[in-house]
């Protein structure tokens, strides 16, 4: 094998882990549960601080009360584990605390599967009492694991909302080449929410429907303020397509090779791949949709992909779609050509 | 140090007479600064603006984590969570327990009136056997919850469990002073208070002392 100096052969879990000490993350709780398990367990070995905690509740509370404390603290989920957390992630939504959570997919509902799938987008993007005010990331690739991570860790701590960087088991236990080398990015530096001295009353809860609608709203605005900043999407060959293929993760990963074998068979295809899933680049996805005549949203998963697609078209946009649609199934390549060469 | 507590609890509640010993206490001893209260939601939400410290809400059941996750992160903080015998004996138990049994370094205070107040008076772990409530109207037939007995089996040797009551403020004060001292040496405290619910007790004047006294007679009050 020939790669340059700066190549590492490593797993999701351990990109994962080094992106969070990369992105100077001092404490994670955690709780064990597959396939996230690993991310914790090699945190642990490189002698970072950790709690494991008794379920995935106090691990999310522990990251609130850390962030409020000023530390960057982190915690690694997945299915029902993910679920559990959403009661800490409406607290960080709610008193926009930088949580930042890797949450490595499996699949649903139920204990479900163990290793794959791509059925919580929902749940990440708008699981919880609230409006989905969070920030989640979905990286095709390892080295993107380690950039969403590092994004994350900056873009929570900046804006103060929630961060989700919203894996698989697949890329999580997938060993890879990557030059981490060149991924560098300065940090966000943290500092307390709660700071000794000061004397802060800051409630979460309220007495008049107008206070709670003004803070929503505030954060509303906030979250439209930083979109243009932080959504981010992959175009590819969407110049001259007839057909949009849509999909996030892995499986735009896969799409995306799907793409080249199609146009070497002469189909006119191209692929948005929504880097981030909240906010969504839904300038860049109105734009990208305006000559194709047909988009197929696919996916692990029955629509919740497609959902927050048809959700951010502007609404004079008039699209047919069609779906894939394979909840908690991998995706293969050929699969992918197989089915889009049929429309 | 305020001379009152804003008049958000209901009249003849327990709860201000908690809050004022406790501010006394951070005053004398100049912890003001230091201290950091984490309010779990119940009845406990409206001391919000109660102590000039720094104080906010968490969710239900879940002050005893996030309190852990700041005290980790701030060791030289002094952490206390505040909540009712709901939030900490139910909802909040698996982590509350999990936090003695790890001897985590902060003070939980958990204010015992036997109900879930704030929604109006339903059954809590701490309901005593025949008291009537809105979810056992016919009188309560299950078992009674004694949660510093019960952590005693598994905290540290040196943590700090003690039971009281709010007819004994001076009590109150040694037992909180004691408990923050435990902080300060690195151990879990726990500080329940039998308090006033004349609302949900629907009690007036001495049928509130009365009442307390009762619930000594099955909460024994002291260390543990």
């Amino acid at each position: 094998m020939s790669h340059s100096s700066g190549q590492k052969f490593m797993t999701g879990a351990e990109i994962a882990t080094q992106a969070a000490v990369d992105a100077g993350a001092e404490m994670m709780y955690g709780y064990p549960i597959t396939p996230v398990t690993e991310v914790f367990t090699n945190w642990i070995k490189q002698g970072q601080k950790y709690l494991q905690t008794e379920d995935e509740i106090a691990a999310g509370f522990a990251v609130c009360g850390a962030a409020m404390a000023g530390q960057k603290a982190f915690t690694a989920t997945s299915g029902p584990g993910h679920i559990l957390m959403q009661d800490a992630l409406s607290m960080a939504e709610g008193m926009r605390l930088p949580f930042v959570a890797i949450v490595a997919q499996r699949g649903g509902p139920s204990s479900g599967t163990v290793i794959y799938s791509q059925q919580e987008v929902t749940l990440a993007c708008f699981g919880g009492n609230g409006e989905g005010l969070r920030l989640v990331y979905s990286p095709g690739t390892l080295a993107e694991l380690y950039t969403l991570i590092r994004r994350a860790f900056n873009e929570s701590w900046q804006y103060y909302f929630p961060a989700i960087v919203l894996t698989d088991g697949y890329t999580v236990k997938t060993r890879g080449l990557v030059d981490l080398e060149n991924l560098k990015m300065e940090n966000v530096v943290s500092a307390p929410l709660v700071v000794e001295g000061e004397i802060k009353h800051w409630p979460n809860i309220f007495t008049f429907e107008e206070e709670l609608y003004s803070e929503v709203m505030k954060s509303k605005t906030d979250f439209d303020k930083i979109t243009a900043n932080i959504a981010t999407a992959e175009e590819y060959q969407t110049d001259d397509a007839e057909i949009l293929l849509i999909a996030h993760g892995i499986v735009g990963a896969a799409t995306k090779v799907a793409v080249d074998q199609l146009r070497s068979a002469g189909k006119k295809v191209g692929l948005f791949r929504p880097i981030t899933l909240r906010p969504l680049a839904a300038a860049r996805l109105n734009n990208a949709v305006k000559k194709v005549k047909k988009i197929i949203c696919i996916e692990s998963s029955l629509g919740q992909l497609a959902r927050i697609i048809k959700d951010e078209l502007a609404p004079d946009i008039q699209v047919s779609f069609e779906y894939l649609q394979y909840p908690g199934l991998g995706i293969e390549i050929d699969e992918i050509v197989s089915r889009v060469s049929k429309f | 140090m305020p001379d009152f507590i804003p008049a958000k609890f209901c009249v003849g509640c327990g709860y201000p007479i908690i809050l004022i010993t406790l501010g006394r206490i951070l005053e004398q001893k100049q912890l003001s600064k230091k201290a950091v209260m984490g309010l779990d939601i119940g009845c406990s939400l409206l001391a919000i603006d109660a102590l000039p410290i720094n104080i906010f809400h968490t969710h239900h059941g879940r002050v005893t984590p996030t309190m852990l996750g700041f005290k980790r992160a701030r060791p030289n903080s002094l952490c206390f969570g505040l909540t009712g015998d709901g939030g900490a004996y139910a909802i909040g138990w698996q982590s509350l327990f999990h936090s003695a049994l790890r001897d985590e370094p902060i003070t939980v205070i958990v204010v015992n009136n036997t109900v879930y107040a704030m929604t109006g008076g339903q059954t809590a772990p701490t309901t005593l056997p025949r008291q009537k409530t809105d979810t056992n109207p016919n009188g309560y037939e299950g078992a009674t919850f004694f949660g510093p007995e019960l952590l005693r089996h598994v905290a540290h040797k040196d943590a700090y469990l003690v039971r009281t009551a709010t007819n004994s403020p001076k009590e109150i004060a040694v037992y909180l002073e004691k408990a923050i001292a435990t902080q300060q040496a690195g151990h879990f405290s726990l500080v329940e208070i039998l308090s006033f619910c004349p609302t949900n007790w629907k009690t007036i004047g001495k049928a509130t002392m009365d009442y307390v006294e009762d619930l000594k007679k099955v909460y024994k009050v002291g260390e543990i």
